[in-house]
């Protein structure tokens, strides 16, 4: 059957079987592997992408199901050669050790910060409480998030950009 | 690596058309809504059905809404907007309760009230919350409407009196005077389904307990409510007494069994001590009348 989906932007169109999951559209037919897929359960988090601006377990959707959709991966957040806060925090917090966990955990990061562009620590907790790393402990990511919530470009610099 | 077996996908426009289709396509046929247990289910082979019939592009199904005396969510409200919505938290608080505890965020941005009580897993919390509330279930097939109580709807693990070409679509609360809710639940980790969870509504009249409703989850595959912990409540003063007396009930009528989450003695202490405080909480919420 033909997909057709925006990714980072893109407008893209393939034919793929409907039982083709979107975490192996992305990697395997787009060759985008910077989307994770880990436990294939549901349940870790590494294949986190933004649905529409919200975070879903792209191992848990299909591709079919995603058509008519727009789509963030991790190779969506640089533009024109600027790191997205949230990266740039990830690198100035340390958090990050394999990586592994990582592109889940930034795009998770960044629709938190669109929608609540100053969250406590709790609420960072919370909305990265479906993604699991096995090695930062947590701590350094938190503090990742908060380094790219106060690191956020002002509005005006944005509406330059744009 | 977790591959479903082959199917054919259609997706649905209207109401109408998913049960055009369902008719249409037979018994083979499901609807898949979040698909956050359909999918994992088909991963494993647990489930292969030959069509899926995709509902999500039918928005007119995710609503929260007041009707006179009602609360109406439609089948396809996502858990996230369970969880944020405070015009049910008013009413209802049992269910942002619930919420809190169900799964993960990302999973709350798919999955749906829908999804979650024809899935009818005996571990599934909105069913208990549902039962607790005495929510009453709109199916809807190309003949018409019926409406069904939980007792009813949820036949047993993984089966609800949903036909092959039928749909849920409403799920309604009947809004009654000085209303309290609570949700208890015991997991083994942040997301994880429940050791056993209890759900708790009443309705007061002065200091009595006019009605109530306690649900359970993970106490049984065949038990989704504590009908004797309710006679227990039902028309007595909210005292101590009578809630320890419900607490004994629900402990000698819930059905555990012992799995890797737990004994079933000690999921049977879980359902005392979980109603009780379940109860308890949810009078500490009547508002004062
Ligand atoms: C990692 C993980 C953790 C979870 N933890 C919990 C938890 O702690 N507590 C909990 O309660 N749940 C938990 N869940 C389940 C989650 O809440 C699911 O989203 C929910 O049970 C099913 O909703 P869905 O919309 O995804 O349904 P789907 O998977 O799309 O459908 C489930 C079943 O219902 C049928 N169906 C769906 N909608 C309708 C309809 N309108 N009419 C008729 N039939 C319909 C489908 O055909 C299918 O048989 C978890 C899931 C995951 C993946
Ligand atoms: S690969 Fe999707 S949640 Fe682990
Ligand atoms: S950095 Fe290794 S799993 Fe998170």
């Amino acid at each position: 059957m033909q997909v057709k989906m925006t990714v980072n932007g893109e407008e893209v169109t393939r034919d793929v079987e409907p039982r083709m999951l979107l975490v192996h559209f992305l990697r395997d037919e787009l060759d985008m592997t910077g989307t994770h897929w880990g436990c294939d359960t549901s349940n870790c988090g590494t294949c986190v992408v933004q649905m529409d601006g919200e975070p879903v377990k792209s191992c848990t959707v299909l591709a079919a199901m995603a058509s008519g959709h727009e789509i963030l991966t991790v190779e969506g957040l640089e533009q024109d050669g600027t790191l997205d806060p949230v990266q740039q925090g990830f690198m100035e917090e340390h958090g990050l050790q394999c990586g592994f966990c990582t592109p889940g955990m930034m795009l998770t990061a960044k629709a938190l910060l669109r929608e609540n562009p100053n969250p406590t620590e709790a609420e960072i907790r919370e909305a990265i409480s479906g993604q699991i790393c096995r090695c930062t402990g947590y701590m350094n990511i938190v503090k990742a998030v908060r380094w790219a919530a106060d690191h956020q470009p002002s509005p005006l610099a944005q509406e330059v950009r744009s | 690596m977790q591959v479903p077996a082959p199917f054919e996908y259609e997706r649905a426009i209207s109401v109408d058309d998913a049960l055009a289709l369902l008719d249409r396509l037979g018994p083979e046929a499901r609807v898949i809504a979040g698909g956050h247990s359909l999918l994992p289910m088909m991963k494993l082979r647990l489930a292969a059905p030959e069509h899926l019939v995709d509902i999500n592009d039918l928005r007119d199904l995710d609503y929260i809404r007041t009707n006179g005396s009602e609360m109406r969510i439609g089948a396809m409200t996502r858990h996230r907007t369970l969880l944020e919505s405070d015009a049910l938290e008013v009413q209802f608080p049992i269910f942002r309760d619930a919420e809190q505890v169900i799964a993960d965020p990302p999973v709350r941005n798919r999955g749906t009230i829908g999804g979650a009580l024809c899935q009818a897993d005996p571990s599934e919390d909105l069913s208990a919350v549902c039962a607790a509330c005495h929510a009453k279930l709109v199916i809807r097939g190309l003949d018409g409407e019926r409406v069904v109580d939980m007792d009813e709807f949820h036949k047993g693990p993984y089966e609800t009196s949903v036909g092959p070409a039928e749909m849920l679509t409403e799920i309604r609360l009947e809004m009654r005077p000085r209303p309290g809710s609570a949700y208890e639940k015991v997991e083994r980790r942040a997301g994880d389904w429940a050791v056993a969870a209890v759900g708790a509504a009443v309705w007061m009249d002065e200091d009595r307990i006019a009605d109530c409703g306690i649900g359970l989850s993970a106490l049984g595959s065949n038990v989704l409510r504590a009908h004797r912990a309710e006679e227990e409540l039902r028309g007595k003063p909210a005292t101590d007494e009578t809630i320890e007396i419900a607490g004994r009930a629900a402990y000698e009528e819930c059905e555990p069994v012992t799995d890797q989450r737990g004994s079933a003695e000690y999921k049977r202490h879980l359902a005392y001590e979980l109603t009780k405080r379940a109860v308890r909480r949810a009078l500490e919420r009547v508002p004062r009348g």
